[in-house]
């Protein structure tokens, strides 16, 4: 094992990936002698040369829809979209033309994507560079969404994606990118679709996602303080969602919190509470509760009011233990 | 192939487009296909003439208004239209309609339900081409209204600057549905936006088959080389309305009369008469030829199965992990 950080760890996957399979090019704004906005792509351009990284216009539905063709043709293309609020952009290309060539087409095609793109607050950086839109894209069946939390899943959960023969939709968290944590020295692959407990405990659920995973732990040490022993479970995955976990463990403790950093109107969390309460309702000793940011716009200069954070899981788990 | 072989087949092809079409338009009016049909009869010289530059293995994009453009490329016209009818033994198993029609055997990678949004994906096919190095061209087809959307800005900057073996194929047929060109552009000729991206343009006379095929064969011919992309806009006229059914009330009869004394078909047909590469006969034969084609594919087409329920949740992933329903 190493210590590495969450952004270096992006850029190992990709590197493996490209050493891998001759057909795995990377495309997107600034990815070559830049190294990306965020240096995912730092030093793919020397390894690999300009026919399999390519800088682009700053054309996003050209890069998502070069993509898709390149895709039709066999090849695995990995499209970096420079911040998640610009999938608005090129949001045709995703969901009328990636999402819907495979079931549109009989399954004629195989859509090998993955559109890497960070989400998230954090940085200041306003209204338009800070969304996490997940649910947008959970809601269109044909994609898969993954959310890496830590830089170990990131880079397994990221050469799967590569590996993976549909599109996927790889929501990287850029308040993580410096984050370090331990991986393996070797190869490694973490599977879509799988959720992790990250910390086991009898009294509540907590499904959390991304950076809200680090903000759920460290709730849950406050409240093991108090006498309340609280499950942590990382989603990792949205879509395909890991149902058995989350039930698993809500029928041990029967009691929910889901907690995300995106909007809580009309959230995942709302789904996953819907789920719950349709599936296992009797099982259920309290009213589901959720964690999300307020339904404003990411503000620049008062993020600090919106963004959730700890204190507010800490709260939730509070109101639905003393129900 | 020798010329007058050449010639023959793109007669044979542009009678075949008029005929299916028509055809088309009849099953739809008598309730027997479903969703919507978007014919472009009075447009078939561009197809026909564009795809006659192609080979098997070059890929083409085609657009809702797409029937012309499949079976000019060769498009099986049994499962061609066993598709239009939502049947099991169409080429997406009856998923994709007149709208989505495709076939990877013919090289018709897709038709587009969205005005523009093959642009895109019409760089990727010529892309991989290149990173293969395979040497083959993609035609991308797309009509007057879809050229003032974003993606074609982005597509055919992107294409030159990479000097993409790709043709983009402005069918100008007048009409953005229901707005005609003078209303929603400045410009005349839709190819003189290429000079803006760097690219070579021309536009041409797209009832005449020969002019469209002259041209289409020196763009092919270039992004062959590498030499880059190429925007062949492709005058014509739209005869029918948006969608079969349409009684385009918002244009007066006589501009659709007039539209329809450009007759390509017609045209092309007295030109083989006139200069002795055909005979009536041929005519006859050519006809009687289509006439049984599509007998047979209607036929062909009403005895394959509906798709089941079984078909509902296929194809939506690569793969059907945990039973059926993904979420």
């Amino acid at each position: 094992m190493r210590e590495t950080r969450y952004i270096r760890a992006i850029t190992e996957a990709l590197s493996e990936e490209m050493a891998r399979d001759e057909d795995v090019f990377i495309i997107g704004e600034d990815v070559g002698v830049p190294g990306g906005a965020f240096s995912a792509t730092k030093g793919l351009l020397e390894t690999y040369g300009e026919r399999r990284v390519k800088d682009t216009p700053i054309s996003e539905s050209a890069i998502v829809g070069l993509a898709i063709g390149a895709a039709v043709q066999g090849l695995r293309p990995v499209a970096e979209i420079m911040f998640a609020d610009f999938l608005a952009v090129c949001m045709d290309q995703i969901v009328n033309q990636l999402a819907k060539s495979r079931y549109m087409f009989g399954g004629m095609y195989k859509l090998p994507v993955v559109i890497r793109t960070p989400c998230g607050g954090g940085l200041n950086a306003g209204p338009q560079h800070s969304q996490c839109l997940e649910s947008w894209f959970a809601h269109v069946p044909g994609l898969k969404v993954v959310m890496p939390a830590t830089p170990y899943d990131v880079k397994g959960l990221l050469k799967s994606a590569v590996r993976d023969d549909n599109p996927v939709l790889f929501l990287e968290n850029k308040a993580l990118y410096a984050l370090k944590g331990e991986i393996p020295d070797g190869e490694y692959l973490v599977p879509i679709g799988k959720a992790e407990v990250k910390r086991t405990g009898k009294d509540v659920t907590v499904v959390a996602t991304s950076r809200m995973v680090h903000q759920a732990l460290e709730g849950a040490k406050t409240l093991s303080k108090e006498g309340i022993d609280v499950e942590v479970i990382d989603l990792r995955t949205i879509t395909p969602l890991d149902k058995e976990t989350i039930f698993d463990s809500v029928g041990k403790t029967s009691k929910l919190v889901v907690a995300h950093e995106a909007v809580k109107a009309f959230g995942i969390g709302a789904e996953i509470a819907a789920m719950v309460c349709e599936e296992m309702f009797d099982r259920l000793k309290a009213p589901v509760a959720r964690v999300g940011a307020p339904f404003v716009p990411v503000p620049f200069n008062l993020e600090n009011l919106y963004l959730p954070n700890s204190d507010d899981v800490v709260k939730a788990v509070r109101r639905v233990m003393k129900y | 192939m020798g010329e007058k072989e050449r010639l023959l087949k793109i007669f044979y092809s542009m009678v075949k487009i008029r005929r299916v079409e028509e055809c088309l338009a009849d099953l739809f009016s008598k309730g027997k296909i479903p969703g919507f049909i978007h014919v472009g009869i009075g447009q078939e010289a561009i197809a026909a003439g564009v795809c006659s530059c192609l080979e098997a293995e070059d890929s083409i994009f085609t657009t809702h208004r797409g029937h012309g453009q499949a079976l000019a490329k060769g498009i099986d016209l049994n499962r061609f239209m066993a598709e239009i009818y939502g049947r099991k033994d169409g080429f997406c198993k009856g998923k994709s309609g007149s709208m989505h029609i495709a076939s990877r055997e013919a090289g018709v990678v897709g038709s587009n339900g969205i005005v523009g949004g093959s642009l895109p994906i019409s760089l990727g096919t010529a892309f991989a081409s290149m990173y293969k190095g395979e040497n083959k061209v993609t035609v991308c087809f797309f009509g007057d209204g879809a050229s003032n959307q974003g993606t074609f800005h982005e597509s055919l900057n992107l294409a030159a600057i990479w000097d993409l073996p790709v043709v983009f194929c402005c069918e100008n047929n007048g009409w953005a549905q229901f707005t005609p060109q003078k209303v929603y552009m400045k410009l005349e000729d839709i190819s003189k936006r290429a000079e803006s991206y760097g690219m070579a343009g021309v536009t041409v006379d797209g009832d005449d088959v020969l002019k469209v095929r002259e041209e289409a064969e020196k763009a092919v011919a270039r992004a062959r080389k590498g030499e880059g992309p190429t925007l062949l806009e492709c005058k014509t006229r739209r005869w029918f309305g948006h969608y079969v059914g349409d009684a385009q009330k918002y244009r007066s009869p006589a501009e659709v009369q007039q539209a329809r004394e450009f007759d390509p078909v017609f045209k092309f047909g007295k030109f083989l008469l006139e200069s002795g590469h055909i005979s009536t006969a041929h005519v006859d034969t050519v006809e009687a030829g289509i006439k049984s084609e599509i007998e047979e594919a209607i036929a062909f087409a009403e005895s394959s199965p509906v798709a089941g329920a079984e078909e509902l949740f296929n194809d939506v992933y690569a793969e059907l992990p945990n039973g059926r329903d993904l979420r």
